[in-house]
């Protein structure tokens, strides 16, 4: 059984009849202009336009013409702050943030307060999610207090509803113990989420290394930070026989050796977010603290090598490392500040401009954002079958707009992408046949 | 420079932002102003009523002093906030403490802190000008000025110079800052030490990477050393001090390779026989003091000019 991600006990919305759009579902081979019916929270038909579907009585009618239905977005790497930083984000607010964004779930990682190492905090998220805006997959702690010395209790983790072990943000720096949880998840049939990061060439570092960590006087990451570690999963994956999933991967080292594991048959998958693929180092300007993650911002090369890691499958997702921070932790000096970035609102048009240029289909597009996070997860989504459950995002291709911080949604508001012109916006997201966002 | 050349700057966190013709004003600045500090009444009425704030957030003596010295002999009121005496240590931010310093009308906030960008966060909240006197391993940029200003009495002119640093080129503001003022200036710069302190990304600022000190040194016009830090160690990016001067400290031998009437400069504070033999530091060539002489008039001329003095 698939975990349902939190019950979404809102009252279930009636019948709706989605006229006019281009569905896009590439696990059913569809891309046409097609009608959608749903009803009872599940897609009960898809016709051909003008196939004259029986359209039920008190049903609401929405014409799409122009833009693209496609199978609820899944973002499988999110921090809500919650519990212990709400005044960052709850799962509350974040579940809005995803919904303007066109998510209908969402994974969320587990470097709360107190961390989710164990069922009860496990159990606690899930009641949290109770009737938010979209699914919260919870993520549990690979090591007991992701302090990285011993295993947590992963299978109660699993039986009161985490899809995924990982120690994000506090990468498990002991081989034996990642060699551990890869051979012990496989028990439980739990995914192992990597935050690959050589701790002992990164430690101290605020930013990329190379010529501006130099000029700006801030200690530097440098690539093989990364590529070291995703080298030393990697082989631990292929050497258990289990699988791993990289997560946040930034540099043009990491995604060769992702593409090598794959073409060896490794069982593999990886992610990278929107602004690996968007912006670069140079991005960090004068100080922006809103330019501070980890991974850091890399090379113009590395932004390349990730872009084509998109294009050809090496990299299976697109998740956005949502990390909401308050002006607490960001207005200060950029080696004080925090690392991350919000990222909800802004995947979707980010990741449309790859479409724009050429670089990912419409269909390749939806396999990023849906398909694949919801088949890595094992959690049901990325499908517009019949008899699915309707979590769909409308999509208007066209649609430009300023990323206003006083529009935002999410709790903080710590986006390098503020004011920037984006076109391709979510404007109507529904899960399980309920509208939870909607702007048309 | 065009006669009449106006200094559009309110602030001055980093030698980039300075055109070539803001250079040679603020150093002519300084050149007429370095005479005050040789009067017998050390004191011109420039700018009085002005109010100047020292925000050191990292011990430093000489930069301070040269700061407070420089506001004195202007007229200016200076006063010194060290990070003992100052909200730091009872949690507040820097933003905080500068937006509760703005609170009481300053004219200038000179900043000394320990992380990168510090300036520069300060200069995006304050209305007040802004004067980075050392912020992390940035910028340091009025030594740079102030070590064009010496090399400018000694040599004439920038252009055409050859300038070899050598020491830990990656963690240092003032090199960061010398090498982005000398290449702006027409000079070449060449710089050498432990790999570990001068990776090749170095040459993104503009100077030319040796790996052996001596080609680094060879026929320059002026040698400068700077000061190995001993958290260094830790790091680690050098063996030991002792191992840094065998192969990097400035001696004869290297001295020897530069051009005979070569300048030895050094930023100070001075670790005698580590980056530098005691007797070249002392010697005929050492213009050591007249960088911290040349540091007040420089100082004058970077108040005068970015509190929009006539």
């Amino acid at each position: 059984m698939s975990p349902a991600g939190g019950n979404y006990t809102k009252s279930s919305h009636g019948p709706l009849f989605l006229q006019n759009g281009r569905v896009i579902d590439p696990v059913n081979g569809i891309d046409r202009q097609a009608d959608v019916l749903i009803v009872a929270g599940r897609i009960v038909a898809l016709a051909e336009l003008g196939q004259g579907l029986e359209i039920p009585a008190g049903c609401e009618c929405i014409d799409l013409k122009g833009m693209w239905v496609v199978p609820g977005l899944i973002d499988m790497h999110v921090h809500f702050r919650e519990p212990g930083e709400e005044y960052k984000e709850t799962i509350e607010s974040g579940a809005r943030a995803a919904a303007a964004g066109g998510f209908t779930a969402v994974a969320c990682m587990p470097n709360t307060a107190p961390v989710n190492d164990s069922q009860g905090v496990t159990a606690l998220i899930l009641a949290k999610a109770v009737g938010v805006s979209c699914r919260v997959y919870p993520v549990g702690c690979i090591s007991r207090g992701a302090r990285g010395e011993e295993l947590a209790d992963i299978g109660e983790m699993k039986r009161a509803g985490a899809v995924a072990i990982s120690d994000d943000g506090m990468p498990v720096s002991d081989g034996q113990l990642f060699k551990r949880a890869l051979e012990y998840s496989a028990n439980h049939g739990l995914l192992v989420i990597s935050h690959s990061e050589e701790v002992s060439l990164s430690r101290g570092g605020v930013i990329n290394e190379g010529e501006i960590s130099i000029r700006l006087g801030l200690r530097g990451i440098p690539n093989v930070a990364e590529s070291v570690s995703v080298y030393r999963d990697l082989a631990l994956a292929e050497y258990t026989g289990q699988p791993v999933h990289i997560a946040h991967v930034s540099t043009g080292e990491a995604v060769e050796l992702i593409r090598r594991a794959k073409a060896r048959g490794g069982r593999v998958s990886a992610e990278t977010a929107p602004h690996y693929f968007t912006l670069t180092e140079g991005d960090v300007g004068d100080y922006d603290t809103n330019a501070k993650m980890n991974p850091p911002l890399r090379t113009e090369a590395d932004r390349q090598a990730v872009i084509a890691g998109l294009a050809d499958g090496t990299i299976d997702v697109v998740a956005t490392d949502h990390a909401p921070h308050s002006r607490l932790e960001k207005d200060l000096e950029f080696d004080q500040a925090a690392n991350g970035i919000i990222g909800l609102e802004t995947s979707l048009p980010l990741t449309m401009e790859l479409v724009r240029q050429g670089v990912l289909s419409p269909a390749g597009m939806v396999e990023l954002l849906s398909v694949n996070p919801a088949r890595i997860l094992g959690v049901e989504g990325g499908d517009l079958g019949i008899g699915r459950r309707a979590d769909l995002t409308v999509v208007d291709p066209q649609k430009g707009f300023i990323y206003a911080e006083e529009t935002i949604v999410s709790r903080s508001k710590n986006s390098p992408f503020i004011d920037r012109e984006l076109t391709g916006k979510a404007v109507l997201t529904i899960m399980g046949g309920v509208i939870t966002h909607r702007e048309l | 420079m065009e006669p009449g050349h106006l200094f559009n700057h309110k602030h001055l966190t980093s030698l980039a932002d300075l055109s070539v013709e803001d250079v040679e004003l603020v150093l002519s600045t300084a050149r007429s102003f370095k005479e005050i500090s040789f009067r017998s009444i050390k004191k011109v009425p420039t700018l009085r009523g002005r109010t100047v704030i020292n925000l050191f957030f990292e011990p430093s003596t000489r930069t301070r002093l040269s700061f407070e010295i420089a506001a004195k002999r202007m007229s200016a009121d200076t006063f010194n906030i060290s990070a003992v005496s100052s909200s730091a240590v009872k949690g507040e931010t820097l933003v905080d403490t500068a937006l509760n310093l703005q609170a009481m009308n300053p004219d200038m906030v000179i900043i000394r802190h320990s992380s990168s960008g510090a300036a520069n966060l300060l200069k995006r909240h304050l209305k007040t000008s802004v004067i980075n006197a050392g912020d992390g391993t940035h910028e340091h940029p009025s030594q740079g000025l102030l070590d064009m200003m010496t090399v400018i009495e000694h040599k004439g002119e920038l252009a055409g110079l050859k300038i070899a640093i050598i020491g830990d080129i990656a963690h240092s503001r003032v090199a960061h800052s010398d090498i982005i003022g000398f290449t702006k200036m027409g000079a070449a710069v060449s710089v050498s030490g432990p790999a570990t302190m001068v990776p090749v990304e170095v040459e993104g600022l503009g100077a030319k990477v040796c790996l052996d000190p001596r080609d680094a040194v060879a026929d320059a016009d002026v040698v400068m050393a700077l000061r190995i830090q001993r958290e260094r160690l830790l790091d680690p990016l050098i063996p030991s001090p002792h191992e840094y001067a065998a192969f990097f400290g400035i001696n004869e031998a290297l001295l020897r390779l530069a051009r005979p009437d070569a300048l030895v400069m050094h930023p100070g504070p001075i670790n005698r026989g580590v980056e530098i033999d005691p007797a070249i530091a002392d010697g005929p060539r050492s213009v050591i003091l007249d960088q911290v002489t040349n540091g007040v008039a420089v100082r004058m001329a970077l108040l005068y000019l970015l509190m929009g003095g006539e």
